[in-house]
C-alpha cells in the first residue's frame, strides 16, 4: 500500500528520511524505551491471545478493556490528590498509591470485559450465532463503550497525572535505566509467567487449554465451558488493567476515550506475530514490536511511524508466516 | 475424527451420532418456519413483490425511481432536513452513504468479510479526485469526471494489495487489518507530504457545466445536481450488483459466506472470489470517495475518521447483511437521522453502535430480511416446479415432508 | 464385478411390518449423465484405472493415520472404502480431495497427480465429494445449491456477469435446465426453490450427491451418505448410487454399513489402523478371516 504512495511523490521531497545516526546514537535508550512499551502490548496481547484460543474469536472491544482500565487509574489517581507534577512521597507511599490503582485498574477492566462476554457475547453463543455476526457485534460493543466514554467524559485527553518521577537506576552502554522501566517490565514480566504457569498447572488452566483444544470433548468430560469462558475474559481483563496502570505511568495525557483503539490493534498484531494463541507467543511478539516500533519511529523521526510501522508489521506476519514466531496454539501448550 | 478416535471399536457409537446429526439437520427447519413468521412489514411486502409479475415490478420500480429524482424539488416537509441542514445536500449526503453501503455489502454481505477499514477506500477515491483536480496539487490535472473512474481503478489495486495477505487466512484477521488500515491511511495523509496534511487540497475539480448566473451547476452548495448525479451511479451500480448476484460470481461469494470449505470443495476458487469481492468493494468505496470530495471541494486529512467506517458497517447490518436493497435503506437512514434530528446528531455514534449489537443479537437479519436470488432465470424455473405437478413420484423419503 | 446384483438383504428387514410404505424402486427416465454432462462422453468402459492410489501415508504429529495404502478404482465401478471406527477411512478420503496434505505418496486421476493441487482444481480435475455431516449451503436454494456444483464447468467471468454477456446468459439457462435435471433425478425437484436448511434430512442428503454430480465428476466419492438412514431410506439409496453407476459414473463409497456396502459395492478395500487388510469383491471379502476379525465386536448392522 504504501508504493502506490511513494510513487506519487515528488522526488525531492525529504518526508521519509532514513536516519540512521541518529538510531545509531539512541539505539539502547531506544531499546530499553521499546521494551517497556514492549511489555504493555505482551499484557495487552495476551488477553487477545486467551480469548481468541478459547472462542477462536478477536474480541474487538478488548481495546475498550485497556481503556477502563486506564480511567480506573486515572479516578484513583484524582481522588488520591496526584496532580500534573509529582508529589514528594516516600518510596513506601509510592508503592501503596500504585497498588491501589493497579486494583481500580484491574476492578475497571476486568468488570468490563465480563460484561462484554455477558451481554455481547454470551446470547450469540446460546443460538450459535455464525462468526460473522460475533465479529460485528464485538465491534458493536467496542464502539459503544467508546462513546459512553466520549458522552461522560468529552474528546479531550484526561489532565496527566504524574505518579513519580523516575529515578535512574543504573547505566547500561552509556544509557541510563531509570525505576519506571524496570517497574514495568519486571512486573509484567512476573504477571505473564504467573498466567503461564497458571494456564500450564492449574485446575482451570487445563479446562482453559481443553476449552481451546476442543470445546464439545472438554464439556463432554465434565469442564464447565461458560465458566471457563468467564474465567478467561477475567484473566484478559486483569491483565489489561495492569497494562493500563504501566500505560498511565508511561504516558500520563494517554487518557482518552479513544485511547485503546491504536493500542489495540499494536497488541493485536503482538498476538500475532508471537503466534496468536500462545502465551509465550504474547510476550515475545510484545516485546518485538515494541522494539521494531521505537527502532522505526528514531530511524523515521516521527512518533507516528510507530502506528504505521506497527501495522506494516502485521501485514508482513501475515504474509510471511501467518502462524506467527512461536506458532503453537493454546490448547496444545503441554504442562 | 477417525485418528482420534483410537482403534477400538465403539459399537453404536456412529448410530449415535448419525441420530444426532439428522436431529440437528431437521431441527432447523422449525427455527426457521418461526423466523418467517416473524419478518413483519418488510417480510410481508418483500412477499408481495416477489408474488408480483416482472412488468408490475418495473412499473413500481419506476415510480419509485422518479420520486427519488424528484425529491429535492419537492421537499417534502415531514422528510425535509431543513431549517437545519439544506435539504438536496442532505439527500447527496444519504445517496452517498447508500453507495457507500451497496459497496460495503459487495464484501460483507455477500462474501462474508468483515471490512471495518472501509473509509480507506473512500479516501483513497478522495484524495484520487482532489489530487487530481485541486490547484493545490503538483500533479498533472484532469477532468473532474475522469477521476470516478481511476479512483475506481486506484482503489481496486490497494484493495488488492491489502487483500492478498490478508484474505488468504480467517476472516477475523482480515477485520483488524482492514481497522488498521481505515487508522493507518489518516497517519500516512499526515505524514506524507505530498498529501499536504491538515492543508488538503482546496477546490477539488467539479464536472462542467455553468448556469446562467455564471454559477456551476454543480456548485459545492448545490445539492440538487450532485444528489441526481449520485442517484444515477448508484442505480447502474445497483443493476451491476444484481447483474453479479445472479451468476455464478454472486452464488461463490454467498458459498464462501455460508461455508467457506464446502465451497472450495464444490469447485469454488474461493481465495480468488473473495479477492474480487474485496476489489469491487474498495472500487464502489473510491467512487463514493470521489463523489464526496467533489462536492465538498475539500479534502484533509481530518475527514477520514475510522470511526465512520463502523457507521458504514452499521449502514449494511442495519439493511440487512446480505441485501443491496436493504443497504441503500440502511445507509441513507444512517447519513439521514444525524441530518433530520440534529438534537441526537451528537449521540449518533453510540446510537448505531448499539444498533450494530442490538440488531446482531436479536435480529441478525436487519431491518429488511431478504433472501439474494442468485441464478439469472431462476424464477422461472420455481414457478414451473410451483405450477406442475413434478412428473414423476415422489420418492420414499419425501413423504414425511 | 458382479456380485452386487443379487444381494439385497436389507429389503428382508425392510419390508412388512416398515411404517414407511414402499414405493417402487425410482424409475429414472432422464439418465444423469445427460443431466450433468451434455457435452462430456462418459467413458463407460469398465476396466482401465480410473484413480490410482499409491503408498498413500498420512501422520499427524506422531500418530500414522494411514500408512501406506495403495489401491486403484477402476473405471465404472462401485468401490467401497470400509474399515472400523478410526481406520483411516475418513483420513484416506480427504487425502484424496486434498483436504489433508499426505505425508508421502501418491494420488493420480488418469495418471495426472493430485497432490498439491488446490482443493477447487481437484474437484474440476474430476474428483467430487459429499461430506458425512452435510454440508450444504444453507441459505441458498436446492436449485442453487446444484448450480454452485455446475459453475464448476462454467466459464463465466467476473466482467462478464456484470455484463451479461451471451456466454453468462447461455450458461445460467443451462445451469437452469441441467439444475433441474439433477434434482429429478435424486428425486427432489419438488423442493428446487426451498432453502438448503430447510429440507428434511434425507432431501439434503439427496442434494448433496447433486450437487457433487453437478461438478460433473469422474470418480463421485461419497463420505457415509447412508447415516442417520432408516431401511427404507438405505433401500433408495442403494438404488441411486446404482442408478448413477449404470449411467457411466465411478463411485467410491465410505460407508459403515455393512450391509448396505456388501449391497451395492462391486469391490470392497478393508482398511484397519491406517493399513490395507483386504481388497476384494463382497462374497470374498464376507468369508475373510481377517475382515471377520477386523469387525469383531461390531454388529453388523447397527442401525437398524
Amino acid at each position: 500500500m504504501l508504493s502506490t504512495v511513494l510513487t506519487a511523490v515528488p522526488a525531492d521531497s525529504d518526508w521519509i528520511n532514513f536516519d540512521v545516526n541518529a538510531l545509531a546514537q539512541n539505539f539502547w535508550s531506544a531499546t530499553f524505551d521499546g521494551l517497556t512499551f514492549g511489555a504493555i502490548y505482551a499484557l495487552v496481547a495476551l488477553g487477545y491471545t486467551l480469548v481468541y484460543g478459547v472462542l477462536n474469536l478477536i474480541n474487538f472491544a478488548h481495546s475498550e478493556v485497556f481503556i477502563m482500565g486506564c480511567y480506573g487509574v486515572f479516578f484513583t489517581l484524582s481522588f488520591l490528590g496526584f496532580g500534573p507534577s509529582a508529589p514528594n512521597l516516600s518510596f513506601g507511599q509510592i508503592l501503596i498509591n500504585i497498588i491501589l490503582a493497579l486494583i481500580a485498574a484491574i476492578l475497571a477492566a476486568a468488570a468490563t470485559a465480563f460484561l462484554v462476554e455477558r451481554l455481547a457475547y454470551r446470547p450469540l453463543r446460546k443460538r450459535n450465532a455464525p462468526r460473522l455476526v460475533y465479529l460485528i457485534t464485538a465491534i458493536g460493543a467496542s464502539f459503544v463503550i467508546q462513546y459512553l466514554i466520549f458522552l461522560w467524559r468529552g474528546p479531550l485527553p484526561e489532565p496527566a497525572l504524574t505518579m513519580f518521577i523516575p529515578t535512574p537506576i543504573f547505566e547500561v552502554f552509556g544509557t541510563i535505566i531509570d525505576s519506571q522501566q524496570i517497574i514495568i517490565v519486571v512486573a509484567a514480566v512476573i504477571m505473564m509467567v504467573i498466567v503461564d504457569q497458571f494456564i500450564r498447572r492449574s485446575r482451570t488452566g487445563r479446562g482453559i487449554r481443553a476449552v481451546a483444544q476442543d470445546p464439545d470433548t472438554a464439556t463432554l468430560m465434565g469442564v464447565n465451558k461458560e465458566k471457563i469462558i468467564v474465567t478467561t475474559f477475567i484473566i484478559g481483563g486483569i491483565l489489561a488493567g495492569a497494562a493500563a496502570l504501566f500505560y498511565v505511568m508511561k504516558i500520563p495525557s494517554g487518557v482518552q476515550y479513544n485511547g485503546g483503539f491504536i493500542l489495540g490493534i499494536k497488541a493485536f498484531a503482538a498476538a500475532v506475530l508471537g503466534g496468536i494463541g500462545n502465551v509465550r507467543g504474547a510476550l515475545l511478539g510484545g516485546l518485538l514490536l515494541g522494539l521494531i516500533g521505537n527502532y522505526g519511529q528514531i530511524l523515521l523521526g516521527s512518533s507516528q511511524w510507530t502506528d504505521v510501522v506497527a501495522f506494516v508489521v502485521l501485514v508482513l506476519v501475515l504474509l510471511i508466516r501467518p502462524e506467527g514466531i512461536l506458532g503453537t496454539s493454546l490448547g496444545r501448550s503441554k504442562a | 475424527m477417525s485418528t482420534t478416535d483410537g482403534p477400538t471399536p465403539m459399537p453404536g457409537a456412529k448410530a449415535a451420532q448419525a441420530a444426532a446429526n439428522r436431529q440437528a439437520a431437521e431441527k432447523n427447519p422449525s427455527t426457521s418456519a418461526d423466523a418467517a413468521h416473524k419478518t413483519g412489514w418488510f417480510g410481508r411486502w418483500n412477499e408481495k413483490w416477489q408474488a408480483m409479475p416482472r412488468q408490475k415490478q418495473w412499473l413500481y420500480l419506476i415510480a419509485i425511481v422518479a420520486v427519488a429524482y424528484l425529491l429535492p424539488i419537492l421537499n417534502p416537509p415531514i422528510l425535509s432536513t431543513e431549517p437545519g441542514n439544506d435539504f438536496p445536500l442532505a439527500l447527496f449526503s444519504m445517496a452517498v452513504y447508500a453507495l457507500v453501503a451497496v459497496g460495503l455489502n459487495i464484501v460483507i454481505g455477500y462474501a462474508g468479510l468483515l471490512d471495518l477499514g472501509y473509509i480507506a477506500f473512500f479516501a483513497v477515491g478522495s484524495y484520487t479526485a482532489a489530487m487530481l483536480t485541486s490547484p493545490d496539487s503538483p500533479f498533472i490535472k484532469v477532468p473532474y469526471l475522469w477521476t470516478l473512474p481511476l479512483a475506481i481503478v486506484v482503489a481496486m489495486c490497494i484493495g488488492v494489495i491489502l487483500g492478498i495477505p490478508t484474505l488468504r487466512l480467517r476472516g477475523d484477521y482480515l477485520a483488524i487489518v482492514t481497522l488498521g488500515f481505515g487508522e493507518i491511511i489518516r497517519i500516512l495523509a499526515t505524514l506524507i507530504p505530498a498529501m499536504k496534511g491538515q492543508v488538503g487540497f482546496q477546490n477539488v475539480g467539479r464536472p462542467p457545466g455553468m448556469g446562467e448566473d455564471g454559477i456551476p451547476v454543480f456548485a459545492n452548495s448545490n445539492g440538487t445536481p450532485w444528489y441526481w448525479l449520485t442517484l444515477t451511479i448508484l442505480i447502474i451500480v445497483l443493476l451491476l450488483a444484481g447483474n453479479l448476484e445472479r451468476s455464478r460470481v454472486g452464488r461463490s461469494w454467498i458459498a464462501i459466506r455460508e461455508d467457506e470449505d464446502a465451497a472450495e470443495t464444490m469447485g469454488v476458487p474461493t481465495f480468488k472470489y473473495k479477492v474480487w469481492a474485496f476489489a469491487l468493494g474498495a472500487g464502489v468505496g473510491g467512487m463514493s470517495g470521489a463523489l464526496f470530495a467533489g462536492q465538498v471541494g475539500f479534502v484533509n486529512n481530518q475527514k477520514f475518521d475510522v470511526v465512520t467506517s463502523i457507521l458504514f458497517v452499521a449502514a449494511v447490518v442495519l439493511g440487512g447483511v446480505g441485501n443491496k436493497v436493504g443497504a441503500v435503506f440502511g445507509g441513507a437512514l444512517v447519513a439521514y437521522i444525524p441530518l433530520r434530528f440534529t438534537a441526537i446528531a451528537e449521540y449518533k455514534y453510540l446510537i448505531f453502535g448499539l444498533a450494530l449489537m442490538l440488531i446482531m443479537i436479536y435480529r441478525s437479519k436487519g431491518l429488511i430480511p431478504a433472501r439474494n436470488r442468485l441464478l439469472a432465470y431462476g424464477q422461472e424455473a420455481y414457478a414451473r416446479v410451483r405450477n406442475g405437478p413434478p412428473k414423476k413420484p415422489a420418492v420414499a423419503t419425501e413423504k414425511e415432508v | 464385478m458382479g456380485a452386487h446384483s443379487e444381494s439385497v438383504p436389507v429389503s428382508e428387514n425392510a419390508g412388512g411390518e416398515s411404517p414407511i410404505e414402499l414405493i417402487e424402486p425410482m424409475e429414472v427416465t432422464e439418465a444423469v449423465a445427460d443431466a450433468a454432462a451434455p457435452e462430456r462422453e462418459i467413458d463407460v468402459a469398465v476396466g482401465d484405472d480410473l484413480v490410482e492410489v499409491k503408498n498413500l501415508t498420512v501422520k499427524f504429529g506422531g500418530l500414522v493415520a494411514l500408512d501406506n495404502v495403495s489401491f486403484t478404482i477402476k473405471r465404472g465401478e462401485i468401490l467401497g472404502l470400509i474399515g472400523p471406527n478410526g481406520a483411516g477411512k475418513t483420513t484416506c478420503f480427504n487425502a484424496m480431495t486434498g483436504v489433508y496434505k499426505p505425508t508421502s505418496g501418491q494420488v493420480l486421476l488418469e495418471g495426472g497427480l493430485l497432490n498439491g493441487m488446490k482443493q477447487h482444481k481437484i474437484t474440476r480435475a474430476g474428483l467430487a465429494r459429499t461430506f458425512q455431516n452435510i454440508r450444504l449451503f444453507g441459505e441458498m436454494t436446492a436449485l442453487e445449491n446444484v448450480a454452485v456444483g455446475l459453475d464448476a464447468r462454467h466459464k463465466t467471468s467476473v466482467v462478464g456477469a456484470l455484463l451479461r454477456l451471451p456466454r453468462h446468459k447461455a450458461e445460467e439457462r443451462s445451469a437452469i435446465e441441467r439444475g433441474m435435471a439433477l434434482l429429478e433425478f435424486v428425486g427432489i425437484a419438488e423442493h428446487a426453490g426451498s432453502l438448503a436448511r430447510n429440507l428434511s434430512y434425507g432431501s439434503q442428503r439427496r442434494l448433496e450427491i447433486a450437487r457433487a454430480l453437478a461438478t460433473d465428476p469422474k470418480l463421485l466419492c461419497l463420505d457415509e451418505p447412508a447415516a442417520g438412514f432408516n431401511p427404507a431410506e438405505k433401500e433408495d439409496l442403494m438404488a441411486l448410487i446404482r442408478t448413477i453407476r449404470n449411467d457411466g459414473y465411478t463411485v467410491l463409497l465410505i460407508e459403515h454399513d455393512m450391509k448396505l456396502v456388501m449391497g451395492v459395492t462391486d469391490r470392497i478395500v478393508v482398511l484397519e489402523f491406517g493399513k490395507k487388510i483386504a481388497d476384494d469383491v463382497p462374497s470374498v471379502i464376507r468369508e475373510d478371516p481377517k475382515v471377520v476379525s477386523a469387525y469383531l465386536g461390531e454388529p453388523e448392522d447397527d442401525f437398524a
